[in-house]
């Protein structure tokens, strides 16, 4: 071959190379009109393990089961509690009861009906001692739950409980399938039978799961027809599945949002999506060590922390700024606290106040101990670790010398978190839809494997999560949150960093798609494919 | 020294030195097993709870539970008694990952997979690897020797995720040639019997190349070096000077003796079969060995840790054992140890 026909080659390969990628770049701006058919394919980094959710801790399997099973209740778009398979619900006056109607139009995959006996069924599964799962917790708290009539179903607390009502979105199990079984053992933890839009269909071990539409689904029969979740271990991997079209939609990390999707034949292809996403990151701090026990100290702290640069230099402007445990679009968010702008002077100033004096070394002494501490940060989580470092840079500013350490996951939380063994942490919170902080924040909340491990003590605050969770009037939480976010912003036991964005990319043949607080899920069964830009027959 | 050709001889000194061997296994794999046990029992970190760390629906009461349950409350060599006791009548447990199937099946499902890629690619790199290090061998510092050399060893020391990824922007994403992931398309169900063959064969095709690639490093290696130690030996010398042709003196008293250090990594690859790389299987989504155990342990699914490291353990040992006798085959003059 000479060189000629070699260039030539070349030429041509390169030629068809852009040949084959040239397509009506508005092919798919079209909105068309909602139709039945197509296929959505989604990838997720681990296999589900359990589709029987109370006895699956992992999100892979809450995120399948979510389309095969219903709750008594769910939230609607802006995270307001609507009815799902109960059509109403009575609060007796003294709070303490809930009377839930139940709809009599639902049947199980199998086509049984649905009734209250279902939910006594599960109710009773999640109580049970032999039932290991990990949700138990606010279930423990009834008092006493009756079946009324086949479609009426009574719990009483024996105190008023205000995350009571939500706990009821848990996946009601089927009766007829699991009585009298061992629930661990039984086959529907592989082959579930729900009330939800989708049914199973197949579930290859390590490849993916199947679901197909529920035509016969109580709040209309889903317009895509099957759900494909593909198991991705890598997400390099899953993101160059993305760009092959092997997948249909996944959550990008901040620069795979900002600069890897930006270029015209990936927008052609597809939309991008972007929500609050339902957590935030802090840096915590040791309450017991003798210099965090002053509030002028964490103050300092997070005025010397410079937030925006984070946001902007680390998640590249994917996130807001956190300024309390809830993120701002969230009903209970009090956006009207004191504030810790970027400042280094008044930094100084509160730690001069506190009684540190700059040493010759360029470090704050407090009684001839310089300040030093370390952060501890779990391994894996990049944006963390960029975090600790730029707060180790703002932190050297002002005379505070700071050291990093980097931990395994699993003995981050046994050997430093549990025994109360750190200066401070950067960690992570994920907001709940309820805004029931209660076990983080409580003062008896500190024992060991218990949550509010930074030792925060507080008698207003633990007065006012006390008085939010046991009423059931919504104007009166909000009072008592509005008031614990103000205590909170004054008392900075951790300094909120930020509310990082969810990027969604999703193929731009679904239509219908609207991000909303409560992401843009909550009305998938609404997705559609007009008829002439679906893929996949069937 | 036993002569070669009184076989009626030889066997029954080789069932007793079988045996022996055989016998010898069980306290080494009793060991292997405590030792593994203890050192997976001491990692922080509990199975069931570990996923739950940190979440606020998941209280105390729940927690002490959940160890009840998987029995985590009793004294760890109790736990190794209760395990022991099954093992030894072949029931690997229930895994103590969130899906609980019996260990067994969860590797059952996953061993074909791993098996068939490692064996595919183990023959290509035999394939290729040795008559490479043949050919480097006989040919010894010319250029093309030194091209060969450095080829293998660029796929040895190419990070695998990285050369990896290249080839799956390169054959997947550009020239849209060959699958990214996975073993099978989605609609693989609805495919003839040839166009299954092909679609099976396009996933393979970077995975297994992927794998081979790295391998052919040592095997080749092993090869040439082996050889051209053989290539010195007097009688090689004596052999040339007798007026054989290189090609006889090659094949039938080079090779033969050269060939005996790859037997024994030939034996060393047995429990290498079961065994799959995370990195490899992650990127390449292959649901094989390699992730069931990165996953087990990453959910300290004890179980299932323990389940790998028995079958694994085992077959190591029996590999040894199955080099030993080949080299046997190989070389008379080791035919007693």
């Amino acid at each position: 071959m000479t060189v000629k026909h070699f260039i030539s080659i070349t030429i041509l390969l390169f030629f068809c190379l852009f040949c084959t990628k040239s397509k009506d770049p508005h092919f798919y701006d079209e909105r068309g009109t909602p139709a039945y058919g197509d296929t959505i394919i989604t990838a997720s980094i681990g296999e589900p393990s359990n589709l029987i959710p109370i006895l699956a801790t992992d999100s892979p399997s809450h995120e399948v089961a979510s389309f095969i099973y219903n709750g008594l209740v769910k939230y609607d778009k802006n995270l307001r509690i609507v009815g799902n398979l109960a059509e109403s619900w009575e609060v007796s006056k003294d709070n303490l009861t809930i009377t839930f109607k139940l709809r009599r139009d639902v049947k199980w995959h199998d086509g049984v009906p649905f009734t209250a006996h279902d939910v006594m069924f599960t109710y009773k599964l999640i109580t049970d001692p032999k039932t290991p799962t990990a949700y138990a917790g606010d279930f423990l708290l009834v008092k006493e739950a009756r079946v009324i009539d086949d479609y009426t179903f009574r719990i009483t607390y024996s105190k008023p409980f205000a995350p009571g009502l939500i706990s009821w979105s848990t996946a009601i199990l089927p009766k007829h399938l699991l009585e009298g079984k061992d629930i661990t053992n039984s086959p529907l933890s592989r082959k579930p039978v729900g009330t939800g839009p989708y049914k199973f269909y197949e579930w290859i071990p390590g490849e993916r799961v199947v679901l197909t539409a529920n035509g016969e689904y109580f709040e209309g029969r889903p317009y895509i027809n099957r759900y494909i979740m593909r198991v991705i271990p890598d997400s390099a991997t899953m993101f160059l599945e993305l760009k092959r079209y092997g997948i249909d939609m996944m959550g990008l990390t901040p620069i795979q949002a900002v600069r890897q999707t930006d270029y015209p034949a990936f927008k052609r292809e597809f939309n991008k999506f972007r929500y609050l996403s339902f957590g935030y990151v802090y840096l915590g701090y040791n309450l017991k060590h003798p210099f965090f026990k002053d509030k002028r100290v964490r103050q300092a702290i997070s005025y010397a922390i410079n937030k925006k640069e984070i946001i902007d230099g680390i998640l590249l402007g994917q996130g807001v700024e956190a300024d309390g445990p809830y993120k701002p679009d969230m009903w209970a968010y009090n956006g009207n606290v004191k504030k810790y702008p970027y400042d280094r002077q008044k930094a100084k100033a509160l730690l001069s106040e506190a009684g540190f004096k700059m040493g010759q070394d360029n470090i704050l002494y407090k009684g001839g101990i310089p300040f030093e501490f370390t952060i501890l940060v779990n391994q894996g989580n990049d944006v963390r670790i960029k975090c600790a470092e730029l707060i180790q840079k703002r932190l050297s500013e002002i005379g505070i010398k700071v050291k990093i350490r980097v931990i395994e996951w699993a003995s981050f939380i046994n050997e430093f978190i549990d025994k109360r063994d750190f200066e401070a942490v950067i960690l992570g919170w994920s907001i709940p839809h309820d805004p029931d902080i209660f076990d983080i924040w409580h003062s008896s909340k500190q024992g060991k494997k218990e949550l509010n491990f930074i030792s925060f003590e507080n008698k207003e605050v633990d007065e006012l999560l006390v008085k939010a969770r046991h009423t059931l009037d919504i104007e009166e939480r909000k009072r008592c949150y509005f008031r614990i976010q103000e205590i909170l912003a004054e008392e900075q036991p951790y300094t909120f960093l930020f509310v990082p964005y969810a990027n969604v990319a999703i193929h731009k043949r679904f239509k219908g798609i609207e991000p909303a607080p409560a992401g843009i899920m909550y009305d998938f069964i609404k997705w559609y494919v007009p008829e002439k830009q679906m893929r996949y027959i069937q | 020294m036993v002569c070669a050709g009184k076989t009626d001889e030889v066997y029954p000194v080789m069932v007793r030195y079988l045996l022996k061997r055989l016998i010898l296994m069980i306290p080494m794999l009793l060991g292997i097993t405590i030792i593994s046990f203890v050192v997976i029992h001491l990692t922080p970190g509990e199975p069931g709870v570990i996923e739950a760390e940190m979440n606020p629906k998941v209280t105390k009461e729940v927690r002490e539970r959940i160890r009840a349950y998987y029995g985590l409350d009793k004294p760890l060599h109790i736990q190794y008694y209760m395990w022991l006791k099954r093992i030894v009548k072949l029931d690997f447990g229930i895994s103590f990952a969130s899906d609980r199937r019996p260990v067994i099946e969860k590797i059952k499902e996953r061993i074909p997979i791993t098996v068939s890629i490692n064996l595919i690619s183990m023959l290509l790199i035999f394939i290729i690897g040795i008559p490479i290090g043949i050919y480097c061998a006989k040919h010894k510092d010319t250029t093309i020797d030194k091209a060969l050399t450095a080829f293998v060893f660029a796929g040895y020391a190419a990070p695998t995720f990285w050369l990896a990824l290249l080839l799956m922007m390169f054959f997947g994403v550009y020239l849209e040639w060959l699958p990214i992931s996975g073993l099978k398309s989605f609609n693989f169900n609805e495919m003839s019997f040839f166009e299954k063959i092909m679609d099976v064969a396009g996933h393979l095709i970077l995975p297994i190349f992927i794998s081979a690639f790295g391998g052919l490093a040592g095997i080749s290696r092993y090869m040439k070096s082996s050889l051209l130690e053989v290539l010195r030996q007097e009688y090689i010398i004596t052999a040339y000077a007798k007026g054989l042709p290189e090609d006889v003196v090659l094949k039938k008293h080079a090779l033969r003796n050269a060939l005996l250090p790859v037997i024994t990594i030939i034996g060393l690859s047995v429990p290498g079969l079961i065994g799959g790389s995370v990195i490899f299987e992650s990127i390449f989504s292959i649901p094989g060995m390699g992730q069931l155990f990165y996953m087990s342990v990453m959910a300290r699914d004890y179980p299932t840790i323990m389940g790998i490291l028995v079958i694994g353990a085992f077959l190591t040992l029996l590999g040894n054992l199955l080099s030993d006798i080949l080299y046997a085959v190989a070389d008379p003059r080791i035919r007693i140890g």
